[in-house]
C-alpha cells in the first residue's frame, strides 16, 4: 500500500506535528484517509503508542484512561463516529476529563455517498449537544494553529474540544480504481 | 433468587472481590457500571479505585488507556457481563494492544442484574472466554471457586500479559453499597495518588 501512496499533504503534517509538539502520548483512532499521516507517525513514533480501535465509543474511554494515568491523549475519528460516540461522552462531562478529538468530515463538501450525510450534517450538533467545544478547520495553513490552540484548551484548561478537519481538506474522493 | 438462573455460578461476588483486592494491593482498580461498582467500593474505598456509574461499555477501554499510560503499575478492572458485552470490541482493542499490565475480572452472573434479572447473552449462548480468546487475548479463563482468588491476584501483580478471567457468581443481590457518584472528585484523587495534578 504504502509504495502506491501519495506523500501526505502539509496539512496532515501539520496535524501530526501539533500533536507531537503538544505531548500527546496515545493516539487512538478509528482510520480515514484524513488520518493517514498521523497514524502512521503515531506507530512510527515510540513516544506514542498508537490504538486502533474497534468502534469509536471505546476511544473517548481509552483518552480519559489515559489522562487518569498521567497522559495526554488524542481521538482521531470521522464525522460518521462521532454518533457512535454519543452517550460515552458521558464520561467527559461527568468527570470533567480534558478531551481532545480530531474529526474528519463527510456529507458536507462534493459528496458522492449519500449515506455520508445524515451524521455529516449533525456531527457539530451532536458534539455540541454532549458539551464539546466545537473548532474548524477549512483551510490547509490554518490546520496546525487550531489543533494546537486546542491541544491548548483541552489539556491547560480541561476542556472537551473537538477539532472538525472540514471535507474541504481532503477534497473529492476519487471512486474509480485505474 | 435461585441459582438455576446460572447453574455454574458458586463464588460470593462480594467475597471474591475484597479478596482479590486484598492480595493485589498495588493495583489501580477501575470498576464497570452497577454490582461490580457496589463490589469494589463494598470491598473497602481507595484512592487507587475509578468507580464508573455510567458510560457502559467502556470500563475495559477506559483501564487500557490506563494500562498504557501507567505500564509500572497493575491495572485491574472489574466489570459485569453485561457491562463488557456492550463494550466487547474494545476485548478487541486490548488483544491488539497486548498491555502486559492489564487485568479484565467479569464478574458473570449471566444477567442484567440492575434492571430486573433479564438473562444476558452468556446465559444465551455467549461463551466470553471464547471471545477474549478469539479476540488475542491468550491468557483467558474461566474461575468456579473463590480459592482461586491467588492466582488471579499473581498475574495482576506480576504483570507479564493481558489476562482474562470470567468469575461465575452466585446471581444474588448483595445489600447495595453505593462509591461517591462525583467523577470529578473520584477522578482527581486518582490521578492525586499517581502524583498528577488536577489539569
Amino acid at each position: 500500500m504504502t509504495s502506491t501512496h501519495k506523500e501526505a499533504p502539509a496539512w496532515q503534517h501539520a496535524v501530526f506535528d501539533a500533536l507531537k509538539a503538544g505531548n500527546i502520548r496515545q493516539i487512538a483512532y478509528v482510520p480515514d484517509v484524513g488520518h493517514a499521516y498521523a497514524i502512521q507517525q503515531a506507530q512510527r513514533d515510540p513516544a506514542i503508542t498508537d490504538v486502533v480501535l474497534t468502534t469509536e465509543e471505546e476511544g473517548v474511554a481509552v483518552v480519559s484512561g489515559a489522562w487518569l494515568g498521567g497522559q495526554r491523549a488524542a481521538l482521531l475519528m470521522q464525522s460518521s463516529g462521532v454518533g457512535n460516540c454519543v452517550n460515552m461522552f458521558s464520561l467527559l462531562r461527568s468527570c470533567n476529563f480534558p478531551f481532545l478529538t480530531l474529526v474528519t468530515m463527510r456529507g458536507e463538501y462534493a459528496e458522492f455517498n449519500s449515506w455520508q450525510s445524515p451524521m455529516g450534517k449533525s456531527t457539530q450538533q451532536a458534539l455540541e449537544l454532549m458539551g464539546i467545544t466545537v473548532l474548524r478547520a477549512s483551510k490547509p495553513d490554518e490546520v496546525g494553529e487550531i489543533v494546537s490552540a486546542a491541544i491548548d484548551s483541552a489539556f491547560l484548561a480541561g476542556e472537551q474540544v473537538a477539532v472538525l478537519l472540514s471535507q474541504t481538506l481532503i477534497g473529492r474522493k476519487k471512486w474509480e480504481r485505474n | 433468587m435461585s441459582t438455576t438462573l446460572n447453574a455454574s455460578g458458586a463464588v460470593d461476588r462480594r467475597a471474591f472481590v475484597s479478596q482479590l483486592i486484598a492480595a493485589s494491593p498495588d493495583a489501580l482498580v477501575v470498576s464497570g457500571l452497577g454490582s461490580p461498582s457496589y463490589d469494589v467500593f463494598a470491598a473497602g474505598d481507595r484512592d487507587q479505585n475509578f468507580y464508573l456509574w455510567g458510560a457502559m461499555g467502556g470500563a475495559v477501554a477506559l483501564g487500557l488507556g490506563l494500562a498504557l499510560a501507567q505500564p509500572e503499575r497493575s491495572v485491574l478492572v472489574i466489570t459485569g457481563d453485561g457491562e463488557q458485552l456492550m463494550g466487547v470490541g474494545s476485548l478487541g482493542t486490548v488483544g491488539a494492544t497486548q498491555p502486559k499490565n492489564l487485568t479484565i475480572l467479569v464478574l458473570d452472573n449471566g444477567h442484567f442484574g440492575e434492571t430486573g434479572m433479564q438473562r444476558s447473552h452468556t446465559s444465551l449462548g455467549t461463551n466470553l472466554v471464547e471471545v477474549a480468546h478469539g479476540f488475542g487475548i491468550e491468557d483467558a479463563f474461566t474461575v468456579t471457586g473463590e480459592d482461586q482468588v491467588g492466582e488471579i491476584a499473581e498475574r495482576v501483580m506480576s504483570r507479564r500479559g493481558a489476562t482474562f478471567v470470567q468469575v461465575f457468581i452466585n446471581p444474588d443481590e448483595p445489600p447495595r453499597a453505593l462509591p461517591p457518584r462525583d467523577g470529578v472528585h473520584v477522578k482527581n484523587r486518582f490521578r492525586a495518588a499517581l502524583g498528577c495534578a488536577t489539569f
